[in-house]
């Protein structure tokens, strides 16, 4: 299958990434170091290219009864010009994908846009305009992944750092909102949203005119390997990892994002959800940070002190601000409660580890 | 992109260098190997007085995206480990072939260097 990439792909080639497969798409994975680009995040500023996540609009008369029902969160709640993160749940509850749904800033119209991960624009696409048909609902839907580039600008020194390149005020933005302006002359939307625990703002433009924004963006690049030792500090979860539809199943109460479901409102999914709300969860993600040495990776096994299995690693690193190694991984509800005593099972050695809140990073 | 490929060195295919000096060799990873794993956080080396055989698995280096196993040049004992690795395992991306190196050993056959690749070969396979 012939991979999908960014319009950004020859800046990367002349910039010297290694590229990765992602979700269908070649995109870099690393440009300097992972450690350099992680630590420019978190002290100063980095830029990604993030054009590999989907985009799909949704407007008309229903667009809102529609993007309600098919995601967790309440949409209804949103004015134009914020956003909310949400997950995509099937009938039986388990997360599809998760995304963050932009209620574009026009006071007139009801547009929505919102993000799937990679790969997932076609199939969420279809899932709108499926369920569309089958309510009898009047809402267009429209997959512009390969329309709109988007480009994340993060850390503590991103405001200043794209506030010189925009007639956006971002001093108005709060986080989770989105305004529509220019960046380098450009046409684009800027949002104050990101995948870092940093400060920052994700930057939506024409594919042709992304060269242009991520020149302007004078600052180091990075690539998919510090945006996921990023997340992963932060506990932010990543799809087809710690979650994945038949490989992993998971309900947003397991994986720890149960604010992004609201009860009171009709999506699907919500029955077998508030029926888990109720019975309350067999296992939790939660968060481990080894106490030995050693590399926890996806796919490790978590035993008890006694070598009983409790459960897997889904994501894990060695993490470039807390230099400790640190993971995720689904356990029984008893192990939630922080400082319980495991082992991740690394080449076959049970390496001394510790339950702990899965956010690792206080920000 | 061009690699250090010292001509004092014999290299392994696995990307493995060995230098000796005075019936001591000295082994490492190359800087094409550093450049390949990125970061480098842990490093997984054997004892001292472990007797080693040509090929043998002797450790393992991580970086922060990958594994990578560690297999000994040639056959002999482990007289030294380099233990300031332990502790700062960057050495390895900042001074492959110097600070990073691993292990020191005793060669049981030192004639099995010939085996090994030169400096032109071992260039000509990662250029």
């Amino acid at each position: 299958m012939t991979l999908r990439t960014s319009p950004l792909a020859g800046r990367h080639e002349d910039a010297g990434a290694r590229f990765t497969d992602f979700g269908g798409w070649e995109m870099p994975v690393e440009f300097a170091s992972i450690r350099e680009e992680h630590a420019a995040v978190r002290s100063a500023v980095g830029k990604f290219d993030v054009s590999h996540m989907g985009q799909v609009t949704v407007s008309g008369p229903d667009a809102t009864k529609l993007t309600q029902r098919l995601t967790t969160n309440d949409v209804t709640a949103l004015d134009p010009g914020e956003a909310q993160y949400s997950t995509i749940t099937d009938e039986d509850g388990v997360i599809l994908d998760d995304t963050v749904v932009y209620r574009l800033p026009d006071g007139e119209r009801e547009d929505y846009l919102f993000v799937p991960n990679a790969g997932h624009d076609t199939e969420m696409t279809d899932r709108w305009e499926t369920h569309r048909e089958a309510w009898g609902l009047t809402a267009t839907v429209t997959d512009r992944t390969d329309e709109y580039a988007m480009l994340a600008v993060q850390g503590p020194e991103s405001k200043d750092r794209l506030g010189d390149l925009t007639d956006v005020r971002l001093s108005r933005l709060s986080r989770f909102d989105i305004a529509q302006g220019t960046v380098a002359g450009v046409e684009a939307l800027v949002a104050w949203t990101g995948y870092t625990g940093e400060q920052g703002f994700e930057i939506l433009c024409p594919w042709a005119d992304a060269e242009t924004v991520w020149a302007a963006l004078e600052c180091q690049p990075c690539g998919l390997g510090a945006r996921d030792t990023l997340r992963l500090e932060m506990g932010f979860l990543l799809s087809g990892q710690d979650f994945h539809p038949t490989e992993n199943p998971r309900t947003p109460y397991e994986a720890g994002i149960g604010w992004t479901v609201k009860l009171d409102t009709e999506f699907v999914g919500r029955d077998a959800l508030e029926a888990a709300h109720e019975e309350g969860v067999e296992e939790k993600l939660v968060g481990l940070e080894l106490v030995e040495r050693g590399v926890p990776r996806r796919g490790y096994d978590v035993t008890t002190p006694d070598g009983e299995h409790l459960g897997t690693v889904t994501s894990g690193t060695m993490s470039p601000t807390l230099d400790t190694p640190i993971a995720l991984a689904y356990l029984p509800v008893a192990y939630v409660e922080p400082g319980r005593s495991v082992r991740v099972v690394v080449r076959g050695e049970p390496k001394k580890t510790r339950t702990r809140p899965s956010q690792f990073l206080d920000r | 992109m061009s690699f250090d490929v010292p001509e004092d060195c014999r290299y392994r295919e696995s990307h493995e260098w060995i230098r000796t000096e005075d019936g001591t060799a000295r082994v490492g990873i190359t800087d094409f190997a550093q450049d390949e794993l990125g970061d480098v956080v842990f490093v997984e080396l054997p004892a001292e007085g472990d007797e080693l055989g040509t090929g043998d698995e002797f450790g393992v280096v991580e970086s922060i995206k990958a594994v990578s196993d560690l297999y000994a040049p040639v056959a002999g004992t482990v007289t030294a480990v380099n233990e300031t690795l332990r502790d700062e395992p960057e050495h390895i991306n900042e001074d492959p072939f110097g600070d990073g190196w691993l292990l020191e050993m005793e060669l049981a056959d030192e004639s099995e260097l010939d085996d090994l690749l030169s400096a032109a070969d071992y260039r000509d396979q990662v250029e």
